[in-house]
C-alpha cells in the first residue's frame, strides 16, 4: 500500500486560522495581511505566526499603533484593486477606527452610486473570559452587526476558522471577522482537505425537539454545554450557531423555533439594545404564533468586564445559567 | 517655512495660461450658480463654497497624471470640475438626480468618478487621508508608478487620522501627494485659535515629508509646485506635503452668518483674488484683452446654462432603488 495524506489534521482554532490566512496569501497575490505586531511579533495571539517568514514584509506589514489609519488604508488599497485582510488586536481598540469602518468602509458604495466598492476583510480578536479586565474584554461585535454594508461573521468552530476567510475574501463588499479570544486553544480534527463553508447561514450544531438555543461565537460551547445538562435531565435542546450576524438568517432561526416553541438567545454582548435583542425581535415577528413561552435571553451582565476571575465569570453567560433560563421556559410552557 | 511665489515676468503659453483662467472662472461661476440654486430650492443640504480658492485646484490638476488618484474634501466643486469631472454630472447631482455623478446618492459633498479616478468628496474631516494612503500603498504593490494627490483643509491638521496617515506615509514612502488648503479656518474656528504651532507645513515636516507652503492665490505658483512635488513622488522619493495659503471668500457653508471674522480680514483676501490677480497679470503680459475675456466668460455661461438645463431635465431615482448598492450587484474579479 503507497503512503497517502492522513484524511484528518489535529489543530487548533488559532492554527485553522493561520492556515486560512497562509493559504489566502498563496492562492491570490492581491492579498496581504496589515495590523499591528503580526509580523515580526507573530501576531498579539500569534495567529499570523511564521507568515512573515515566509511571505515577506511586503506582504505581511507591521503597522504603526494607527487603528484608524491602517484600517483606513485597508480600505483605499480595496479600493484601488487589493484584497487586504486587516488585523485589529481587540474589538475595543477597533473603536479607534469605528470612523473608517462606518463612514467609508459600510457607506462608499451606496454613496457613490455604486462605484466604488470595499472588498476588505477586517479580522478581530473579541469577548472575555481572559481576566483581561474591562479595555481588552467585550463583545461588540452587535454593534458592527447593526450597519448596512457590512457583513459580520463569528466563527465558533473549527471549521469556520479555517473555512470562512477565504470566501469573506471573495465577497466584494467589507466583512469583519470575530474571533472568541477564548476560542484560540480550542483543538480537534479537520479534513486535511477542508471542504469550502458559506458565509450566508445560520448551523444547527446540536438537533433537538424540545427548545431552541440561539448564540454564536464563544458562546456556541456554553449552549452545547447547556445542552448537554438539560438533555441529562430528559430535554432534549437544539443549538444553532448564527455563524453570520448580518445579514441574519431567520429562516433557519425561525423553522427551528417553529419545531421547538421557544427559544433562548444567549448572546456574550450586552441585552440592552444588543443583536440578542434584534433576534428576539425577529422571532416575535417571524414566529410569535409558534411559541409556547416568551423569548428568553442570558446576555453579559451589563457592566464593564470586570478583573478578577469570579467576578467576570459571573459577568458571562454559563452553562448553569443557560440551563436554568431553558428549564424555566419549559416549566412555563406546562405550568 | 518661506512662501514661494511666482514672481512676475513669467513665461507662459498664452493657450495653457488661459486654460488656466478658464478653469479658475468655470469654477467660480458654477459656484455662483449653485448659490442662485439653492436660494431657488433646487439645491438642499449643505453646500461649501471654494469661491477664493479656485487657483488650488486649477493648479494642481493639469501636474496630474490621467491615471492618478484624487481623494477630495467635502468643499469639492473645485477640485471635481478641475479634475474633468463633467460639469452636467456635477450639476446633477447637485439636484439630486440619478444622472449626477455619485446616482445623486451624495449631493455636494461626496461627488465620485471612478473612471478619473476620483475617490470622492469626503465629509468627515480627515478622514479621507487614510484612504489616500491606502489607494498608494495599492499602485504601489500593484507595480503602478501613480500618484495618489490628497486634498484636506487645515483643520484636518488637527485631527489624529492627519498625523498617523503623514506618519504611516512616510514610513512606507509612499507615492501621496499630501494638498493641505490652508483657508485659515476650521468652519468658524481661527487656526491659531486651534493649533499650538500654526505653521501646518513645517509639522508635516517633522514626520521627515519635504514639505513647503505655497501662495495659494498664485495659479501659476500651486501648478509649479505640485508639478515639482509630483515628479519627486513619481520617482519614487515617498510623499510630499504642500500648504497652500489661501482664504475662502463665502461663508464656510450656506447656512453661516459668518460671525467669527471681521470684514476688513476678508477684503483684505479680496484683493488678492485669484482670478483678478492672474488675469491682471496677463493683460500686462500682452495674453489677455477684453475680448479674450468675454470670450471665456461666454463659454462659460454657455457650458454652466447647458449642465442647469441638464440637471433640470435629469430624473430622480426610483425610490425601489432605496436599498440599491448597500451590497453590490455582482461578484467583481
Amino acid at each position: 500500500m503507497t503512503a497517502t495524506l492522513p484524511a484528518t489534521v489535529k489543530l487548533t482554532y488559532r492554527e485553522a486560522m493561520r492556515a486560512a490566512i497562509r493559504e489566502a496569501l498563496q492562492r491570490d497575490e492581491r492579498v496581504f495581511l496589515m495590523g499591528e505586531d503580526v509580523g515580526r511579533y507573530g501576531g498579539c495571539f500569534a495567529v499570523s505566526q511564521g507568515l512573515l517568514a515566509e511571505f515577506g514584509p511586503e506582504r505581511v506589514r507591521d503597522t504603526p499603533l494607527s487603528e484608524d489609519t491602517f484600517v483606513g488604508a485597508g480600505i483605499g488599497a480595496a479600493l484601488a484593486g487589493m484584497r487586504p485582510i486587516v488585523e485589529i488586536m481587540t474589538v475595543n481598540f477597533s473603536l479607534l477606527a469605528l470612523d473608517q469602518i462606518m463612514n467609508n468602509a459600510a457607506t462608499l458604495l451606496h454613496m457613490s452610486g455604486g462605484q466604488f466598492n470595499v472588498p476588505l476583510v477586517i479580522r478581530m480578536t473579541t469577548g472575555a473570559g481572559r481576566q483581561l479586565a474591562a479595555q481588552h474584554s467585550h463583545s461588540l461585535e452587535g454593534w458592527f452587526a447593526h450597519i448596512p454594508g457590512l457583513k459580520i461573521l463569528v466563527p465558533a468552530t473549527l471549521e469556520d476558522a479555517r473555512g470562512m476567510l477565504w470566501p469573506a475574501l471573495q465577497d466584494p463588499d467589507p466583512v469583519l471577522i470575530f474571533e472568541n479570544g477564548r476560542l484560540y486553544t480550542l483543538e480537534g480534527e479537520l479534513p486535511a482537505e477542508p471542504p469550502p463553508v458559506d458565509i450566508a447561514h445560520a448551523a444547527v450544531r446540536r438537533p433537538g425537539d424540545d427548545l431552541t438555543l440561539i448564540t454564536y461565537g464563544g458562546t456556541l460551547g456554553t449552549a452545547l454545554a447547556a445542552a448537554d445538562r438539560l438533555a441529562a435531565e430528559g430535554i432534549d435542546a437544539e443549538v444553532i450557531d448564527l455563524r453570520v450576524l448580518r445579514p441574519l438568517d431567520d429562516a433557519t432561526v425561525l423553522a427551528s423555533v417553529a419545531r421547538t416553541h421557544r427559544a433562548v438567545i444567549v448572546d456574550e454582548g450586552w441585552r440592552s439594545g444588543g443583536l440578542s435583542a434584534e433576534v428576539s425581535a425577529r422571532i416575535m415577528e417571524g414566529a410569535f404564533y409558534d411559541l409556547d413561552a416568551p423569548v428568553a435571553r442570558v446576555c453579559s451582565a451589563e457592566v464593564p468586564m470586570p478583573y478578577p476571575y469570579h467576578l467576570e465569570q459571573a459577568a458571562l453567560p454559563q452553562p448553569d445559567t443557560v440551563a436554568a433560563a431553558a428549564r424555566a421556559l419549559i416549566g412555563a410552557a406546562h405550568g | 517655512m518661506t512662501v514661494q511665489q511666482a514672481s512676475p515676468p513669467f513665461t507662459i503659453e498664452r493657450d495653457h495660461a488661459l486654460a488656466l483662467l478658464h478653469q479658475m472662472l468655470r469654477i467660480r461661476r458654477f459656484e455662483e450658480k449653485c448659490v442662485e440654486l439653492y436660494s431657488a430650492t433646487k439645491i438642499r443640504g449643505f453646500v461649501h463654497l471654494y469661491i477664493g480658492e479656485e487657483a488650488v485646484a486649477a493648479g494642481v490638476m493639469p501636474a496630474l497624471a490621467a491615471d492618478d488618484a484624487i481623494v477630495a474634501t467635502y468643499r469639492e466643486h473645485g477640485q471635481a470640475l478641475a479634475r474633468g469631472l463633467p460639469m452636467r454630472a456635477v450639476m446633477a447631482e447637485m439636484y439630486g438626480r440619478v444622472e449626477g455623478c455619485s446616482r445623486g446618492r451624495g449631493g455636494s459633498m461626496h461627488l465620485f468618478d471612478a473612471a478619473a479616478r476620483f475617490y470622492g468628496g469626503n465629509a468627515i474631516v480627515g478622514g479621507g487621508l487614510p484612504l489616500a494612503v491606502g489607494v498608494a500603498l495599492a499602485d504601489r504593490m500593484r507595480g503602478l508608478n501613480r500618484v495618489t494627490a490628497c486634498f484636506f483643509g487645515d483643520g484636518a491638521a488637527a485631527e489624529g487620522v492627519f498625523h498617523e496617515s503623514l506618519n504611516l506615509a512616510s514610513l512606507w514612502q509612499l507615492p501621496v501627494l499630501f494638498l493641505c488648503e490652508n483657508n485659515l479656518y476650521a468652519m468658524g474656528t481661527a487656526l491659531e485659535r486651534a493649533h499650538a504651532r500654526t505653521d501646518l507645513a513645517a509639522r508635516a515636516a517633522s514626520y521627515g515629508l519635504p514639505s513647503e507652503a505655497i501662495d495659494g492665490m498664485d495659479v501659476l505658483a500651486v501648478e509649479a509646485a505640485t508639478a515639482r512635488a509630483a515628479a519627486e513622488v513619481r520617482a519614487g522619493g515617498g510623499p510630499r506635503f504642500l500648504e497652500f495659503r489661501t482664504y475662502r471668500f463665502r461663508a464656510h457653508s450656506l447656512y453661516d452668518p459668518e460671525l467669527y471674522r471681521d470684514r476688513d480680514e476678508v477684503e483684505r483676501w479680496k484683493a488678492r483674488d485669484p482670478i483678478a490677480l492672474f488675469a491682471g497679470a496677463l493683460r500686462e503680459q500682452g495674453l489677455l484683452d477684453d475680448e479674450a475675456m468675454a470670450r471665456l466668460e461666454d463659454d462659460v455661461a454657455a457650458e454652466i446654462a447647458d449642465a442647469v438645463a441638464f440637471a433640470e431635465a435629469g430624473a430622480l431615482e426610483p425610490v425601489e432603488d432605496l436599498t440599491r448598492f448597500v451590497y453590490s450587484e455582482e461578484r467583481r474579479p
